[in-house]
């Protein structure tokens, strides 16, 4: 069947089998790798996406399901070169390690800030609950959204701390 | 990641389409709301439908409101609708503290009430909180609506009392004045289905109880709630001995299975200490205190 | 291009970044951030093909008939694979990291529930599930051997059948340290207590699950395989030697690698399979696992059933430990440690402490389970030591009525003992541990904690303060003792200069999210003074990388980290002397400062090492015996391990009501020496912390009394997210290595190591007023409420 729907702002079309998950049309059929899967039973998140403006797990959509709809990747935090503060802060706080839960929890960080900008700590790890991180441990995952909090414009880099 | 069987889409424009698309397709059809019942099935390969009919583009299903003196809301509100609505929370706490502990931020974007009803897990949260309320289910054929109580719309585990090509358009909560209510669920980890969980709602008058329902999931409490515990204690004032014989009540009046989240005796005692705590919980919640 | 005048080394690069050790923001950031990545799935070849494995739904049976005819048929198909066609190749069978032999694909009989019977190569993903729904298998199913302790019963079933003489499921026994004097010590102790404890089979579950893409070129004959694997160039060599494909004609490629954690050491059944199916079809093969697979048949880890007894004054000193050890190893024999220790690394279970005597007896056992048991950062067995010896010191504490800090304190090495041979052959290199332990103390507040603690019990409340005291030894290894599969654990190394003074690293080792582009470009630039913007590090494929074994094990600082500054040590020697040759002067005569050698006395007559990069590649006439260019070549030999340690404090609150726990606070001090980013650092041990509440609170893989899995989906085995875990709260001390070139020791897995006997010790010692000496991890609210009421539950055995 055909599917339509916009992705980072753009239209794109497929051919697809009505029973292809969102999550491997967005990869496959797209070529938008960021967004990733690790289970079988919905439970880590690494394939969070926005599905009209809102976190969603895309292996557990339809790519049928998104026809007509609105969808949003880690592809298009970036803005003409620009990191999005939330990229930044995960970068400034090593909020990633192997980077693979990464995207997903980049995304939700954005809604999350996009509807509350000053989230506390226990804000922050709520938001986060549904996403498994086997790296960080999370503590600097929540830093890096306070990082972002602190810093909506993304502040240019600062100046590394040295030790000799 | 696994992937599904193949099978036909078909996608709902109207509650009538959908009623029609189900009796073109039969039973091998099934409605896909949320879909995080479903598809985690498809994936595994549990569940084979021949044809899934969407039914996403309802809005006329998404709704909260109150309206003849009922919390009436859509099968097809979210759970994050329901946990964010300042009306649910004015009347009823209880969905509140309920949805807070279902599944996961991006999982409550897209389930929904009506998908959680109709699943019928028997560890199903919003089972245990439409008893407790005693809510009202309508349900839809294309020949026109009829109403089944939350108490006796569960029929055994994953089977409901839906009939072929029906569907499940609202769920209906008398609004009680002066009522108060509360949930707990004990978990072995966020985001995964209830070791047990209680949820009541009483009113309080004249210091006694004058209305109260109890509810209770994952521990094979007939129909997902209480009578015994709850017809014990009305009429009775909320004393802290009169609360703890409820609770007794109500334990008994399960049958847990044992699993992996734990044995008989462990769930039945949490099931007699969280309804103790949610009744406590209402009763602080109405003397303001909460 | 000379300096003209003196300016003294700055200590930021260009960039910003620190030259040397420091808090460098890392590299390898800016694609993960952009979602451009290179994970195994992510990537793709022309004509690509699908492979999907059929599995075994049963514990252990006899194949009666495979029929794979209709799979065959399927239009979307172009191969199918089973044990039989395996068999014709004499590839049926491979062999395992510790002599033993596994399965590609079952013929005789299944052996573990999820064990691999049938492989389909398919055009896509789906089609190739399809068909592993047309293979028609008929089992006939055979008694299950699930429970260890039953596995050496008489008459029990038999499950390597496969191979001629065995009668029974006994694998190995192992014994370190000394029977005779531990049980003299133990006969004159004034206390003697003994406690089981169950380590359950957990599974280190990275997000990532495994897979690989098999290419097999017909035209030249070269075999490219691209892997989610920790150690390419031991892969490298085990396929050459199992397929008999020239080793020159293999190449390996990991690409990035979404968590390791021990999951991607060893080859896997599917990995082979992919060859095959390339050599079969002349096509790419990708096989990717799902997660009940990576669960239920890749490398679990743990899994030993302990006993210990310890032995002690009446005032609390630790005279004697003994262990009694069964080890569930599944189905085959496939653990991946260093060959001679069939046990790993147990016998470092003597700890930190100073001990009369110690004897340790570890017996390993088959069952109708995955095999595996190495595995999630467990430094080889030390997380089952770690957890023996901590639990048994706060058994002692709770027996002597001692406080578990206080006791520790009485017990533990002091510095005047470093190095310290410990009673089981460890030489531990450097430490200073009443000092880490008093930090923690401090940080945590302890003395508040425990007046805390006592107010609260008077009112019911249940609180645990948990302390948790371990010795790691980690970077195997010297080769004389430690190899795998006989090749020995010494790494190699690479480090070029180009003419323009830009730097390229090559290194063994292999990244799984520790930061390994940055850490390391930090150790040239500590020892060369050059930007660490200007090194590139190259790992991950054996074609441009030298031979090495890999990342696990905590080794990649301790071996790896050290071949690279012995590297661009002589890459700074080598500087002096052409230094010299262009200033014609005495290299005796040259001082140096980060980035550059100059002449005593006159600053300003100097060459930078960028400098020297251009002079070595050019016309300058170089001295006697000096070759040009700027390069050097190490392979690091490494004298011993290097023993990094720390002290943990945990804190919980208990429902009494419901048994949950909640892990209020959690103090952690670690000690590897110098930290070359302190920012990584922290990063590793925040992870391990987690594995910590993970392990303890509701982490297992059990099995039903048939031998069916229960934990092979995330529904089951659970990890812990945000909100279980604390805001952890690190400290440090430093104490260098004696005998590495930085002073530096591993610390990927110490808080793996640490955190579990901490926590579990947190939760005991909140249940004291219940008398609860012991429960066994995971502690769910269930356990925990069980324990309460006095009947603690096995948890390995799993309740359907």
């Amino acid at each position: 069947m055909q599917v339509t729907m916009r992705v980072n702002g753009a239209e794109v079309h497929g051919d697809v089998e009505p029973r292809l998950l969102l999550v491997h049309f967005i990869r496959e059929h797209l070529g938008l790798t960021g967004t990733h899967w690790g289970c079988d039973t919905s439970q880590c998140g690494t394939c969070v996406l926005w599905l009209d403006g809102e976190p969603v797990k895309s292996c557990t959509v339809l790519a049928a399901m998104a026809d007509g709809h609105e969808v949003r990747t880690v592809e298009d935090l970036e803005v003409d070169g620009e990191l999005d503060p939330v990229q930044k802060g995960f970068m400034e706080k090593h909020g990633l390690q192997c980077g693979f839960c990464t995207p997903g929890m980049m995304m939700t960080a954005r809604w999350l800030l996009d509807h509350n900008p000053d989230p506390d700590e226990d804000t922050i790890r709520e938001a986060i609950s549904g996403q498994i991180c086997r790296c960080t441990g999370y503590e600097n995952i929540v830093r890096a959204v306070r990082w972002a909090a602190e810093h909506p414009a993304g502040a240019p880099q600062k100046e590394q701390e040295v030790e000799a | 990641m696994q992937t599904p069987a193949p099978v036909d889409y078909a996608r709902a424009t109207s509650i009538d389409h959908a009623l029609q698309l189900m009796e073109e397709r039969g039973t091998d059809a099934r409605l896909i709301a949320g879909g995080h019942s479903l598809i985690p099935m498809m994936r595994l390969r549990i569940a084979r439908p021949e044809c899934v009919i969407d039914i996403n583009d309802l809005a006329e299903l998404d709704y909260i409101r109150v309206e003849e003196g009922e919390l009436r809301i859509g099968a097809m509100t979210r759970h994050a609708a329901l946990l964010a609505s300042p009306v649910v929370g004015e009347h009823y706490a209880i969905f509140h503290d309920a949805e807070r502990r279902i599944a996961d931020p991006p999982v409550r974007n897209r389930g929904t009430i009506g998908g959680s009803l109709c699943q019928g897990d028997p560890a199903e949260d919003l089972a245990a909180v439409a008893s407790a309320l005693r809510a009202d289910l309508v349900l839809r054929t294309s020949q026109g609506t009829r109403t089944v109580p939350a108490r006796e719309f569960h029929l055994g585990p994953y089977e409901t009392a839906i009939d072929d090509a029906e569907m499940l358009t609202e769920i209906r909560v008398p609004i009680r004045p002066g009522v108060s209510s509360a949930y707990e669920k004990v978990k072995r980890r966020a985001g995964d289905w209830a070791v047990a969980s209680a949820g009541a709602y009483l009113v309080l008058r004249d210091g006694v109880v004058a209305d109260v329902g109890i509810g209770l999931t994952a521990v094979g409490a007939p129909h997902f709630c209480a009578e015994s515990a709850e017809v014990y204690l009305l009429g009775k004032a909320p004393t802290e001995e009169h609360l703890r014989a409820t609770s007794q009540l109500a334990a008994d009046a399960c049958t847990p299975r044992a699993d992996q989240r734990g044995p008989v005796e462990y769930k039945r005692h949490l099931a007699g200490e969280l309804t103790l705590r949610v009744l406590r919980r209402s009763i602080e919640r109405a003397e303001g205190s909460a | 291009m000379t300096t003209t005048g003196h300016h003294p080394p700055s200590t930021t690069s260009p960039a910003g970044n620190p030259m040397g050790f420091g808090r460098m923001l890392r590299k390898e950031d800016a694609r993960f951030l952009r979602g451009q990545g290179h994970f195994l799935d992510d990537l793709s070849m022309p004509g690509m093909l699908h492979a999907a494995i059929l599995r075994s739904p049963v514990a252990h049976a006899r194949i009666a008939s495979i029929d794979t005819s209709e799979a065959e048929a399927h239009p979307k198909v172009k191969a199918v694979i089973t044990g039989a066609v395996l068999e014709s190749l004499n590839l049926a069978w491979m062999p395992t990291l510790s002599a033993d032999v596994q399965a590609v694909l079952a013929t005789d009989k299944v052996r573990f529930q999820g064990q691999e019977v049938a492989m389909v190569i398919a055009e896509d993903r789906y089609a190739a599930r399809d068909a592993l729904e047309l293979i028609d298998v008929d089992y006939d199913v055979l008694p299950a051997v699930v429970d260890a302790r039953r596995a050496m019963d008489p008459g029990a079933p038999v499950i390597r059948d496969d191979v001629e003489g065995r009668t029974d499921n006994h694998i190995f026994d192992w014994e370190a340290g000394d029977k005779a004097k531990a049980d003299e010590v133990f006969a004159r102790a004034d206390v003697v207590v003994s406690q089981e404890m169950l380590y359950p089979r957990s599974h280190p579950a990275p997000m990532e699950t495994c897979g690989t893409i098999a290419s097999m070129d017909r035209v030249t004959g070269k075999l490219t395989v691209w892997s989610t694997n920790q150690a390419p160039h031991a892969h490298r060599t085990i396929y050459a030697l199992v397929a008999g494909i020239p080793e020159h004609n293999i190449q390996i490629i990991s690409p990035d690698i979404g968590g390791g954690f021990g999951n991607k050491v060893g080859i896997y059944p599917g990995y082979v399979l992919a060859v095959v199916g390339s050599i079969i079809t002349g096509k790419p093969v990708k096989w990717v696992e799902d997660r009940s697979e990576n669960l239920m048949s890749t490398s679990f880890a743990r899994d030993y059933h302990m006993r210990g007894e310890i032995a002690a004054t009446r005032e609390g000193r630790i005279t004697g430990l003994r262990v009694d050890v069964l080890a569930d190893h599944g189905a085959f024999n496939g653990t991946a440690q260093p060959s001679k220790f069939p046990a790993g690394f147990f016998h470092i279970f003597t700890g930190s402490y100073d001990l009369e005597a110690a004897h340790c007896k570890v017996s390993g056992v088959y069952t109708n389970k995955a095999p595996g048991g190495v595995a999630y950062a467990c430094s080889f067995r030390i997380t089952e030591a770690v957890y023996l010896v901590e639990r048994m010191v706060d058994v002692l504490a709770d027996e002597l009525d001692i406080d578990p800090a206080e006791l520790r304190l009485r017990n533990l090495l002091t510095p005047e003992q470093f190095p310290y041979t410990t009673m089981t052959g460890w030489e531990y290199d450097s430490g200073d541990y009443p000092r880490t332990l008093r930090k923690a103390m401090e940080m945590a507040g302890y003395d508040e904690l425990r007046r805390e603690q006592a107010e609260k019990r008077e009112r019911g409340e249940l609180m645990g303060i948990g302390v948790s005291f371990f010795t790691e030894g980690v970077g195997a290894g010297p080769r004389k003792h430690m190899d795998i599969l006989g090749l020995g654990m010494a790494d190699g190394c690479e480090l070029r200069l180009h003419p323009t003074g830009k730097a390229q690293l090559r290194i063994s080792v292999q990244t799984q999210g520790q930061g390994h582009e940055t850490t390391f470009a930090q150790i040239v630039a500590h020892e060369l003074g050059i930007p660490p913007e200007d090194v590139d590090v190259i790992h991950g494929d054996t074609s441009n990388t030298p031979f090495g074994l890999g990342t696990y094990g905590s080794r990649s600082t301790p071996v790896s980290g050290a071949a690279a500054a012995i590297a661009a040590q002589r890459i700074r020697d080598k500087a002096r002397v052409i230094t010299a040759a262009a200033i014609e002067c005495d290299p005796a005569d040259l001082e140096w400062e980060p980035g550059r050698w100059y002449v005593k006395g006159d600053p300003s007559q100097g060459r930078t090492v960028q400098e020297v990069a251009m002079l070595s590649h050019g016309t300058l006439e170089l001295p006697e015996g000096v070759e040009g260019h700027l390069d050097a070549s190490v392979v690091y030999d490494p004298p011993n391990l290097t023993y990094p340690f720390g002290a943990y404090i945990c804190v919980v609150d208990v429902d009494p009501g419901t048994g949950e726990v909640k892990v209020r606070r959690f103090i952690a001090v670690d000690d590897c020496g110098p930290r070359i980013n302190p920012m990584i650092v922290e990063g590793q041990v925040h992870g391990g912390l987690a594995d910590g509440v993970g392990m303890a609170l509701m982490q297992v893989i059990a099995f039903d009394e048939d031998g069916n899995c229960v934990g092979g989906s995330f529904m089951d085995y659970l990890l812990p997210t945000s909100l279980e875990c604390p805001s952890w709260e690190l400290g440090e001390t430093v104490t260098p290595s004696p005998h590495h070139p930085l002073g530096c020791k591993g610390v990927g897995e110490s808080a793996t190591v640490g955190s579990p006997p901490a926590v579990v010790n947190a939760v005991i010692d909140a249940l004291a007023p219940f008398g609860v000496r012991h429960a066994d991890m995971p502690l769910t609210p269930a356990n925990v409420w069980m324990a309460m009421q006095g009947h603690p539950v096995r948890t390995d055995l799993a309740v359907r």
